[in-house]
């Protein structure tokens, strides 16, 4: 796929490369040889309709898709310069470096705190004074805060879906990921809520890499830099965000995001 | 548009569903009103009457108990109805149950001087505290000055008792009783309704907290109560962590493949092995390979009389977490499966391994699951007889399980178990009749005890899903 209208960063300034990347389910292709490069500090977003592999794309990079028999993956991920697919890498180590929020708020039966503090008290911190101000900083982090404080000891499962998803944000950004992958974060969720959420991204994206899935365009055109537009497990056009929706230089694209299909 | 009428609105499903239900509550209640009725009905203090039959009959009057009434066919032809007496005194005057034809019966009258007495050996005892000829008012004076007598004895330890109470029959013959022998004597001809009911009570609660007399047909049931209740304790102690573990693993980390799904086959099919077979099993395994190996090694010096080698706690706790294994496998595996996959990536997206997930999500999670398991397994366990008769259970253990010497906690102890209590009363007793009432009272306790453990567990699971609930669902 040398035609791919595709971008490429400094490599101070790249995040993720990803070369010839193809994941096959039970020898079903799901992607095939996608090459892209995600930049630092900055939100992407991959858009594209059902079944195209734009979650699949990102499932690769924090090697969920591990969990899931029958899969083959072939091709390379860097992270900032380091390979994440070679087999001595430790997972876990992987994915505290990068984050992951799904689709559903799936908070953990437990308390406000203890959902934030979970992550944490995996990598051993136990002094309570110190996870305390973690999880406060976390709850800031994530807008939610002042909505929780006076009930951090409350079931996670008593906040509204868009609460629930703001408390799953904490609780990735409580480790200092230095990726975040969000997928379709906000489908799930009323217009109010999805509003909080795309706000946000906006404002995480100052200190981390996003890399968003969404199946809106207008979401994707309101808080991405970049946008990725996948279709049948290939990439066909990779560019900012504004050129994409407003020049797109692929058929596919157009169509796609004039609404022809998808 | 039309609406579905006949079988297609649903109606009659919702009907018949309705039906079953009903019908399980019906046989439900049905059974717990019938185990009450003849079981507990047995310690209400019953009127004692003195009956005297027509000339020609040739029976003696007699202090009795009406029991119940029946009708049978003569051999003659024709129907006759007769009626359970209760008398008693199966020392002086056996049988102690007898059915009287009601044709025979010329009169009956209820004297307050009647008495009926509990006693350490043959029975009750039925009599009259003042000879039934004698004058009104020196029968009233000797019935008294003989129930204070007897009041006071009963206030004392029967080992400093001395003397003897009088007891006059329906036709007026004396004989004395020891008033060692006295365990509770009532009258209840001359009670008021209150004293029958705190009688009626401390009966039951004597029932439920004395040892056993005279084959089983006297006294209470503790032993076996106690050594139910302490062998399904040993049993889920056993079979919790075991089941749980297992269905981890079967759950969690077997491949998926053929090889599992035939395992998971076979536990499911050894839920479907008679009793029985687990029973031998558990007598040639755990009695003689196991505890015959221990004694070997440990107690080769009492040998050749075995320590472990031989029936007891032990072994018959373990055989029944055998055969309850299956439940808590199935149920906890049912549980884990319930558990959502998206808190299982949540958890794995933070960085933790999969026992830190485990650990940490999934089990509290699946916590409700393996209490669904316990109670089925106690609810198995407990009801369960005929294994135990192999490895351990015996008609009347003279020691319980557990007591004030070390070890405290005797496991090669044979012991009593409430099943086989109600199986020894109402097919080995030799008094049925005295018997009968008890098989009925011990059957209730068997069930309210099963019901009282599987509350405990059901609202211990109650609790737990409480803590975290989401509020809408």
């Amino acid at each position: 796929m040398t035609d791919t209208p595709t971008l490429t960063f400094d490599p101070a300034d790249t995040c993720l490369k990803v070369e010839q990347l193809s994941v096959s389910y039970d020898g079903k292709a799901a992607l095939r040889e996608v090459s892209l490069t995600v930049p630092r500090h900055r939100v992407t977003a991959f858009i594209g309709p059902s079944g195209c592999g734009k979650s699949t794309l990102l499932r690769s990079f924090n090697r969920m898709n591990d969990l899931i028999r029958g899969v083959e993956v072939t091709g390379q991920i860097h992270l900032f310069g380091e390979d994440i697919l070679a087999p001595k890498v430790d997972v876990t180590v992987l994915r505290r470096r990068i984050g992951m929020v799904f689709q559903q708020p799936n908070p953990f039966p437990m308390s406000v705190f203890d959902n934030v503090a979970y992550g944490l008290r995996l990598q051993g911190l136990s002094d309570q004074r110190a996870l305390e101000r973690e999880v406060e900083w976390a709850l800031r982090s994530a807008a939610l805060w002042d909505e929780v404080k006076d009930r951090l000891e409350a079931s996670a499962l008593t906040l509204s879906g868009g609460q629930q998803q703001r408390l799953v944000i904490a609780r990735a950004i409580a480790i200092r990921p230095e990726v975040l992958l969000l997928d379709e974060p906000a489908s799930a969720l009323d217009p109010i809520s999805t509003l909080k959420i795309e706000e946000l991204i906006g404002q995480l994206a100052e200190a981390y890499s996003i890399i968003v899935v969404t199946h809106n365009m207008q979401q994707a055109a309101r808080v991405s830099d970049y946008t990725a537009f996948l279709y049948l497990g290939e990439l066909v056009e990779f560019s900012a965000t504004d050129d994409l929706f407003t020049r797109p230089q692929a058929r596919q694209t157009e169509d796609y995001i004039t609404g022809r299909y998808g | 548009m039309k609406t579905p009428s006949g079988w297609r609105s649903g109606d009659g499903a919702l009907w018949l569903s309705t039906g079953a239900v009903t019908l399980t509550l019906l046989l439900t209640v049905t059974l717990l009103v019938l185990l009450g009725r003849v079981g507990f009905g047995h310690f209400w203090p019953e009127p004692l009457g003195t009956f005297t039959f027509h000339p020609g009959t040739a029976q003696a009057p007699l202090v009795a108990a009406q029991r119940e009434q029946g009708a049978f066919t003569l051999a003659e032809g024709g129907m006759e109805t007769r009626t359970l007496l209760r008398t008693g005194n199966r020392d002086t005057a056996a049988p102690d149950f007898r059915w009287i034809a009601d044709a025979s019966l010329r009169s009956a009258h209820f004297d307050p001087a009647a008495i009926e007495l509990e006693r350490r050996s043959w029975g009750p005892a039925l009599g009259l505290l003042a000879p039934p000829k004698a004058p009104a008012a020196d029968r009233a004076a000797l019935a008294a000055r003989q129930w204070a007598r007897l009041e006071e004895a009963l206030a004392l330890p029967s080992q400093v008792r001395t003397g003897s109470l009088t007891l006059y029959s329906a036709d007026g013959s004396a004989r004395p009783l020891p008033l060692a022998e006295v365990v509770r004597a009532w009258r209840p001809n001359a009670m008021t309704f209150a004293e029958k009911l705190s009688l009626y009570f401390s009966r039951i609660g004597a029932f439920i907290s004395e040892p056993p007399r005279e084959a089983n047909t006297e006294g209470g049931i503790f032993p076996a109560l106690f050594g139910t209740v302490l062998m399904v304790m040993l049993m889920t102690v056993v079979v919790t962590p075991i089941g749980v573990v297992a269905a981890i693993y079967l759950h969690e980390y077997a491949p998926q493949g053929p090889l599992t799904q035939m395992l998971r086959i076979a536990v499911n099919n050894l839920a479907g092995v008679p009793s029985i077979v687990y029973g031998v099993f558990g007598l040639g395994f755990f009695v003689y390979l196991v505890g015959g190996s221990l004694d070997r090694a440990f107690f080769a010096d009492t040998l050749p009389a075995p320590t472990f080698g031989t029936p007891g706690l032990l072994w018959a706790s373990l055989t029944l977490a055998l055969l309850t294994l299956p439940v808590m496998i199935v149920a906890t595996e049912e549980g884990l499966s319930r558990i959502p996959r998206q808190l299982r990536e949540a958890s794995l997206a933070l960085g933790a391994t999969r026992f830190e997930t485990l650990r940490y999500v999934i089990l509290p999670q699946a916590l409700p699951a393996v209490l669904t398991g316990v109670i089925l397994a106690v609810a198995r366990g407990a009801g369960e007889v005929a294994p135990l008769m192999l490895v351990g259970v015996v008609k009347l253990a003279p020691e319980l399980p557990l007591d004030g010497t070390f070890p405290f906690l005797h496991l090669d102890r044979q012991f009593m178990h409430l099943g086989f209590h109600i199986y020894d009363l109402a097919f080995q007793s030799p008094n049925v009749e005295a018997a009968r009432p008890l098989v009925y009272a011990s059957a209730l306790l068997l069930v309210l005890m099963i019901v009282l453990l599987n509350l405990g567990a059901v609202l211990l699971r109650a609790y737990l899903r409480g803590r975290h609930r989401d509020p809408l669902g």
